[in-house]
């Protein structure tokens, strides 16, 4: 009744291009993002913002990333947790080299090289396929964390080999370091996952999406048609670096503040890939919901016991935890292999036939 | 189609439930937030340090009534030594009790360095006690840390001490080969500076061999060891790490008492597993060993009613245990300085920081709370954040940790100037302007 196009007249191109076609959905996204981004800052505690809503933003642009190689480019990759390395390690770089530059552009910055990084583990791709990919993917992941480590350039020759996020401000607004307020922190990141969801959209339903959509169903079959496999595999791999190297700079400097290798280890790349594939493979609402759901759920249910009351000891709740939040994802996958997205999907199918359904 | 419903409801759930931490706490009680790790790589560390810790609040609420006879509460919260885990729970626990977190106390190198720039801004003083950020000794810098008694620089200056007095002097050290196994992690790295300066000082041949997170393949490692033969082995590991370290060192048969560990790798659970193999290795540490000092037997009599057996199953006694006393002690009675300024009230981070900063436990107080023999005095101020404690070492025959050397003083003169060093440098590149001490009251 609420949620139906009937009556929704498309008179130009440009409408029937639309990102969201139907009104409702525009309406939907537009509450959301007004409510990230005005009632957020304003009813949540700086636990929220800093321990919960801003490394789920961070991670949700990880996982928009690793979607777009892996679940439209159909290139599997475990080397997440690497590309956000060389996005953090690349922003520390440059950010005390030249501590006038605005630490915007330094974000950015820090996503090309990991773009560059990207391509040049991505050129494996054109010759492996599949599990044998990841496995090459697995090297960037050991070989450049073990390069951020033992090279001492990397972490400026301080003892400790930990990297600290420098504070900068633009216009007057501290941005990053400690001073930073969690309200700035939280809408510099939500400001990056809005921009970086809406170019992924973008791009993954235009004619890129499209050639990396053929590769990924068939890439003898895209080769065919005239799709050439190495430049296009070989973006892929770029912008899904270039994403994760700006969710690792912003992991950096708007969540952790300091970091060693240890913070970017395999089992990132790991969460990321799950995120992916409880969301959803080859959907970008998909990524926002698998990060909610892999981020969210585990916090919910170390703080579920106290809500209702219940004290146990911690260790015991921890178990509870991994073992309850492992069958979940089990479920999960056994009742709706296609993730989250596609019930999301389902959702609105049947909302669109409420409250009469056939 | 049930099952699609049931699978709507649940993506409902998980996506829009709120999960807001509930605080039910009394007011006008002191707050301690605890991070601790019960599960996880480490947690064989872990359960021992939390459970002392546990057992001198316990003590003091129930001997004396809390400090100056305001009860301390605590809570845990489960990092598993994982630093974004551990930045949850500070963000979850600092604001709780009465007037916020009292001084918190992370337990991991790691943790330790995220939380120092957050701390300065949240007004939480930051205790990391033998671990942690070396250059936060300086106070002028680093307002809102603490690293007393000792630090890592420290004690690798002991190290050097101790093995030089074995080789009867410290120039007998020329042309001695020392080999460093460390983790490699920004804990593992810390004593390196040091070690190299002194290597210039005093000529000996220092290698260094890292072993990667978590530390059960060390396989190459040690064939490194072998064939470099080197007349000492440090070692700088943590958890799982050790162990490993100790039984490969008694497969290649190398001289166990030789093989010095830093004070994180000389706990039961590192000596342990490797039986008998384990016999005469050493580790240092800034406590007395054991369950034989008047502390021990207060808590065995008021908390666990003098039945041994409940109290070794809760590690009383052991050396992380004990450690966790320790730390307590460090704690409480900066609380009870603090207390001596503001009133007897529940006390606020802010509060507490002056109390650790002005913190002088004389050997006086020490008898009187039952730390007799167990810790040496120790005085904190604005300037020094650390003060340089001594360092004992410790010996493994087989079935208990014995203390097997003198107190050695670290040679502070060279810690201090490098800790100055790396402070100044930390100050610069995040825009802080050490304070000035002589006006600070």
């Amino acid at each position: 009744m609420l949620y139906r196009e009937t009556g929704q007249f498309k008179t130009t191109y440009a409408a029937d291009q639309a990102i969201f076609p139907i009104f409702q959905d525009r309406v939907f996204l537009f509450a959301i993002i007004a409510f990230a981004y005005i009632v957020i800052p304003l009813i949540a505690s700086e636990y929220w913002l800093q321990a919960v809503l801003i490394p789920l933003l961070i991670f949700a642009i990880a996982a928009v990333g690793l979607n777009i190689l892996t679940g439209y480019a159909g290139q599997l990759s475990l080397g997440t947790g690497a590309f956000m390395a060389v996005g953090a390690y690349s922003a520390y770089k440059l950010a005390t080299g030249f501590p006038e530059l605005n630490i915007i552009v330094v974000f950015i910055l820090s996503g090309v090289s990991a773009a560059l990084i990207g391509i040049i583990f991505g050129l494996p791709s054109l010759r492996i396929k599949g599990f044998y990919l990841a496995v090459a993917t697995l090297a960037a992941q050991f070989f450049l964390i073990w390069m951020f480590n033992r090279v001492p350039w990397w972490y400026n020759y301080n003892s400790s080999g930990t990297i600290i996020a420098p504070p900068r401000e633009v216009a007057g607004v501290m941005l990053t370091g400690p001073t930073a307020t969690a309200e700035t922190r939280y809408l510099l990141v939500l400001t990056f996952c809005i921009l970086g969801g809406l170019l992924a959209k973008n791009l993954v339903r235009g004619r890129v999406g499209r050639h990396w959509m053929a590769i990924r169903d068939m890439d003898i079959a895209a080769e065919i048609i005239g799709i050439r496999l190495l430049p296009n595999k070989l973006l892929a791999f770029a912008i899904s670096s270039f994403y994760c190297g700006v969710a690792g700079a912003l992991l950096l400097f708007s969540y952790l503040g300091s970091a060693e290798t240890e913070a970017f280890d395999i089992f990132v790349s790991f969460e990321v890939l799950f995120m992916i594939i409880i969301g959803g493979l080859g959907s970008i609402l998909g990524a926002y919901l698998g990060a909610a759901f892999i981020w969210l759920l585990p916090i919910f249910l170390t703080n579920a016991p106290q809500l209702v009351g219940l004290s146990m000891p911690v260790d015991f709740q921890k178990h509870l935890e991994v073992m309850i939040f492992g069958s979940l994802i089990v479920v999960f996958l056994i009742f709706e292999p296609a993730g989250l997205a596609r019930l999301w999907q389902i959702g609105k199918e049947k909302l669109r036939r409420w409250p009469f359904p056939y | 189609m049930n099952l699609k419903k049931l699978g709507l409801v649940l993506t409902a759930a998980a996506v829009g439930l709120p999960a807001v931490p509930v605080t039910a706490m009394a007011a006008g009680e002191v707050f301690i937030p605890l991070l601790v790790y019960r599960t996880g790589p480490y947690a064989p560390n872990g359960i021992p340090t939390a459970n002392g810790i546990h057992d001198y609040i316990k003590l003091l609420n129930a001997r004396d009534g809390g400090i100056n006879g305001v009860k301390i509460v605590s809570e845990e919260c489960e990092t598993k030594y994982n630093t974004k885990l551990g930045v949850e729970c500070y963000e979850k626990l600092k604001k709780k009790g009465a007037a916020g977190a009292a001084i918190i106390n992370p337990y991991s190198t790691g943790i330790t360095y995220q939380l120092i720039p957050k701390a300065s801004v949240d007004k939480v003083p930051v205790h990391s006690m033998g671990y942690g950020r070396t250059a936060a000794g300086d106070g002028r810098v680093f307002k809102w840390a603490f690293t007393a008694p000792t630090s890592y620089w420290s004690q690798a200056t002991a190290f050097i001490k101790y093995v030089g007095e074995q080789e009867g002097g410290l120039d007998k050290l020329k042309g001695k080969k020392i080999t460093l196994i460390y983790h490699n992690s920004a804990y593992g790295k810390e004593p390196i500076p040091t070690l190299k300066v002194l290597s210039e000082k005093h000529g000996y041949n220092l290698n260094l061999l890292a072993v990667d997170h978590p530390g059960q393949e060390q396989k190459s490692t040690w064939l490194q060891v072998r064939r470099q033969k080197p007349d000492y082995i440090f070692m700088w590991g943590w958890g799982v790490m050790n162990q490993v370290a100790i039984k490969e060192a008694a497969a290649i048969k190398y001289p166990m008492d030789r093989f010095i560990g830093v004070w994180w790798s000389g706990s039961e659970s590192d000596v342990r597993p490797a039986g008998e193999a384990a016999k005469g290795y050493k580790a240092a540490t800034f406590h007395g060993v054991g369950s034989g000092y008047d502390v021990h037997q207060q808590i065995l009599k008021t908390i666990y009613n003098g039945d041994v057996e409940a109290a070794k199953k809760n590690n009383w006694g052991e050396v992380l245990y004990n450690r966790g006393l320790v730390n307590m002690v460090y704690n409480t009675e900066a609380i009870r300085t603090a207390m001596g300024k503001y009133g007897n009230k529940p006390m606020t981070g802010e509060q507490v920081r002056w109390g650790m900063e002005n913190l002088n436990l004389t050997q006086d107080k020490l008898t009187k709370l039952g730390f007799k023999d167990f810790m040496q005095a120790h005085r904190i101020t604005c300037e020094d954040h650390e003060g340089g404690g001594p360092v004992i070492f410790q010996q493994w025959d087989g079935k208990q940790w014995k203390l097997v050397s003198k107190w050695y003083t670290p040679m502070y003169d060279i810690v201090r100037g490098l800790v100055e060093a790396e402070a100044a440098k930390y100050a610069k590149e995040n825009n802080i302007t050490p304070r000035d001490c002589s006006k600070e009251g």
